[in-house]
């Protein structure tokens, strides 16, 4: 028998692919965007669980991430554009993958000082620490005059990618929707492979991790860091996705967001995010068609979540969590 | 560069020192006594500014706003302990930051709808209007000088009332043995709503002290809570005297910081780049310290 | 004479005015079980804890397999062979209890950085953690989560983590404690059996255990060891029955 969760997974990503597909056979392209929209949410937030859902690292502060990536795509194709060379005479460049390589490893590069620092302490503590890095960055963005300060970073048209043309909304979206299931497979391995054992237990003990000869700090340190990577493969498709790098990608609401998405869906399961995101996104419009207010009744949905509805939503469709 | 100017900037700083301070203090209380981390401490802050802007405004009276004030963050704060936060004690620190961060949403959406987009303005009071003279020449707004005299103040107040009162020794008790207060008989959930209400008031006495020095509009909160964060951060949560000795700190780096970082750049920068980099370092600078300080006492300087 | 295994010399620890440690030196020899025994707040937990690396010692030495321990933490002993159980067991509450002594399969493998092939599929890590679980009596619990497990089991699947991780030497915190009478007679059987493989320190409060199963017996009192030697010396030792067995007798 095929447990309900994986029922449920299923008709999650068919929908997520099937709207898109539907909104363009009746000619509706803004159906495709807000398709795209979900799925790189949701991707940022895959990257997200990984650190929170498997290790229970509450970042705060993965809006950091989320902001490089974006700022890495549109410095780069800024510089290609502008046929402007940057360090060592690199010429930017326009191409997704070479934008995507560059964005993981700059998110990896800041992930090690600032992982290494926040995972030094726990809790509350990290919960702060996380928060107050990205804010350093946030500052930095805005304060930076070069990559547009406070009014951000435009794109003048979108990445390219080999063989596909990305100024299209559905093949843009296709992408998008690849690197989410790739990201999602990545989630699968990692949790039932050795790191993931030994992650798992430092979330749940991390006393027992340590007792078996294993130091808690350098698993965290590279869950924090492959999460960071991810969600900063997110962000440059975000940028790309809108054409713009925002500095509010970087804001600590982009931070709370991300949990947020995750705690909508369900923690620490493979389609937490997705779920969290399409619920969200599902949120904005239908509510955001209402009333401008929207985030008002947001927080009391979320408020209510977290009182009354822990599981999130896969947590009410498909019960408890379970490990093997 | 002249002393005057030095003093000035020096001043400015205490002045976001004890600013900070006022919300440090409300934070790390309620960490230190409940456990628990308020995001929505910032949306108290701007209550208290809200309040006495509107109470002000309708008055004419700056002194009834800050009344207003107080006894607006106090009672958002007690009817938020009461319908929310008391259900999270007991969960994870997951839970309240989300919670917390939903009340966020809905405080400031709330005062989006009740006021509007646009900032509203507060005047400084007739008394406390005009500047005093500085050593060394120059001069300083008397508004400010006060709001540091009223840090001090509660500073002192806070210090008397935790080691010398009834209610300071329930919160000390509670801060070390939770169970330990309930066996004695003394009432925790209403100690939890008092403490939980002191933090909000103080909050939203600094939201109506800094609103007449800038505009008081929605999300206004925000940067400040940040900064406070890194305040009880630095000077160890639960720690009111590490609050009040990070909150100077982090208010006089920050502020010297932005005052001297592009200067000594231009020694050795053309002017234009001494600027650009020194401004941007300077948003930094207190994240920086923090990160020294955090990297050889994970704790905070005077952790509990 | 043997080559100590664990030689522990001189050791002090303070907590403010408190000396939870205060010159305490003791050894464990190969084959034997060295059983340490005190009154509640002695210090055998504290002094546990400072072997095993999760509190540092102000000062003395601890030395393993002829290696000085100092610097090195928790982590790193378990990795050179000191087997834990904690007074309080301590595992991943989620995980199954096979899952639980995968672990320290993997970690005796050293190997901890795979991402990508599922442990549930991997045989070199079931089977041994399997093997283990039925050296303990707990092969018919292995797929149920350490939290429903009881008070009991949890301690012998503590033990099969220690076993797993292939131990030099086995520090056992009161392996006994919340064990029904049959229960013990079982594990103290099974401990028996086991110091032919590694010595073990034993804190138990279970005499009859202690008496049954320890080569040596050193008695802690407020830091401080103020007997050691074979269960007659210290049965008959008048400084023991006043301080200590005066107490329970």
């Amino acid at each position: 028998m095929i447990a309900r969760e994986t029922i449920i997974n299923l008709v999650l990503a068919v929908i997520l692919l099937a709207v898109p597909l539907i909104a363009m056979a009746f000619g509706e392209p803004f159906y495709v965007t807000l398709s795209t929209r979900v799925a790189i949410l949701a991707l940022a937030a895959v990257g997200l669980n990984i650190a929170l859902g498997l290790g229970g690292l509450v970042s705060f502060g993965h809006a950091a991430f989320f902001g490089i990536g974006g700022y890495a795509a549109g410095i780069l194709a800024t510089h290609a554009f502008n046929a402007e060379p940057m360090l060592f005479g690199f010429e930017g460049t326009t191409s997704m993958p070479w934008i995507w390589l560059i964005a993981l490893t700059v998110c990896g590069l800041v992930a090690l000082p600032i992982g290494a620092i926040s995972l030094r302490t726990s809790g509350v503590y990290f919960i702060m620490i996380t928060l107050a890095f990205a804010q350093m960055i946030y500052y930095f963005a805005i304060s930076w005059p070069a990559y547009g300060g406070e009014d951000g970073l435009s794109l003048s048209v979108r990445n390219s990618f080999p063989l596909i043309n990305t100024a299209k909304p559905l093949p843009f979206f296709l992408i998008c929707y690849a690197l989410l299931l790739l990201a999602m497979g990545l989630f699968a391995l990692i949790r039932g492979s050795r790191f993931g054992a030994a992650l798992q237990t430092a979330r749940q003990n991390d006393t027992r991790l340590a007792a078996v000869g294993i130091a808690p700090f350098n698993i965290r340190l590279i869950a924090f860091i492959i999460s960071a990577m991810v969600t900063g493969l997110a962000g440059a498709l975000f940028a790309d996705l809108n054409r713009f790098a925002s500095p509010s990608m970087l804001s600590w609401h982009m931070s709370g967001e991300l949990i947020v998405l995750i705690i909508l869906g369900g923690k620490g399961r493979l389609f937490g995010p997705l779920a969290g995101a399409m619920l969200y996104v599902l949120f904005e419009y239908t509510l955001g068609g209402i009333t401008e207010r929207w985030q008002f009744f947001l927080g009391l949905i979320l408020l209510g979540v977290v009182l009354f509805a822990r599981g999130g939503l896969l947590g009410l469709l498909a019960g408890k969590a379970r490990h093997g | 560069m002249s002393t005057a100017l030095l003093i000035e900037q020096l001043l400015n700083g205490l002045q976001l020192g004890v600013m900070l301070f006022l919300m440090a203090a409300g934070l790390t209380l309620i960490f230190g006594v409940m456990g628990l981390i308020n995001l929505a401490h910032g949306s108290l802050y701007m209550i208290g500014a809200f309040a006495c802007a509107v109470v002000a405004s309708a008055t004419g009276s700056f002194w009834l706003g800050l009344i207003a004030s107080l006894a607006a963050a106090a009672a958002a704060g007690a009817i938020m302990e009461v319908v929310v936060i008391r259900r999270l004690y007991d969960r994870d620190h997951l839970d309240q930051v989300l919670a917390t961060f939903a009340l966020i949403l809905i405080f400031s959406e709330g005062s989006r709808w009740i006021f509007g987009s646009f900032p509203l303005y507060l005047d400084i009071p007739p008394l406390l209007q005009g500047a005093v003279s500085l050593p060394g020449g120059g001069q300083y707004q008397l508004y400010r000088l006060a709001i540091i005299a009223v840090g001090v103040a509660v500073a002192l107040g806070l210090y008397l009332l935790i080691s010398r009162t009834r209610l300071g020794m329930r919160i000390r008790a509670g801060e070390s043995d939770r169970e330990m207060i309930a066996a004695l008989g003394i009432d925790i959930q209403t100690l939890y709503t008092i403490v939980f209400a002191l933090g909000a008031a103080l909050a939203g006495l600094a939201g109506a002290l800094v609103g007449a020095l800038q505009s008081v509009q929605v999300g206004m909160g925000e940067p400040v809570l940040i900064l406070a964060f890194v305040v009880i951060v630095i000077g160890g949560i639960g720690s009111i005297k590490g609050a009040l000795i990070g909150a100077i700190l982090v208010g006089l780096i920050d502020t010297m910081g932005r005052f001297l970082l592009p200067k000594t750049l231009a020694l050795i920068l053309p002017a234009a780049q001494a600027g650009m980099v020194g401004g941007a370092l300077a948003s930094m600078l207190i994240y920086i310290v923090m990160a020294l300080i955090l990297a050889f006492r994970p704790r905070g300087l005077f952790a509990a | 004479m043997v080559e100590p295994i664990l030689e522990i010399r001189e050791l002090r620890k303070s907590f403010g005015a408190l000396k939870a440690t205060d010159g305490v030196s003791l050894d464990l020899r190969p084959g034997e079980i060295h059983a340490l025994i005190g009154p509640n707040g002695a210090g055998k937990s504290t002094l546990i804890h400072q072997i095993s690396g999760s509190i540092r010692q102000d000062s003395g030495t601890i030395r393993f397999l002829g290696e000085d321990m100092a610097g090195l933490g928790m982590p790193e002993r378990a990795r050179r062979g000191l087997g834990r159980s904690f007074q309080i067991s301590s595992l991943a509450p989620e995980f199954s209890a096979l899952r639980n002594v995968m672990l320290a399969v993997q970690a005796r493998q050293g190997s901890s950085l795979r991402f990508f092939r599922p442990v549930m599929a991997d045989k070199s890590l079931t089977e041994p953690a399997m093997a283990m679980l039925e050296r303990v009596g707990l092969a018919k619990r292995a797929n149920l989560p350490a939290a429903e497990l009881s008070h009991g089991e949890r301690r012998q699947l503590e033990i099969a983590i220690a076993l797993a991780l292939g131990s030099k030497a086995f520090l056992f915190d009161e392996p006994m404690a919340g064990m029904g009478p049959e229960g013990s007679k079982v594990l103290t059987g099974f401990l028996d059996g086991l110091r032919h493989e590694a010595p073990i320190l034993l804190v138990e409060h279970d005499m009859d255990a202690v008496f049954a199963l320890a080569d040596r017996i050193s008695v802690l009192v407020y830091g401080r060891i103020i007997a050691s030697g074979t269960v007659d010396d210290i049965r008959n030792d008048p400084e023991v029955r006043r301080a200590y067995l005066g107490e329970a007798a």
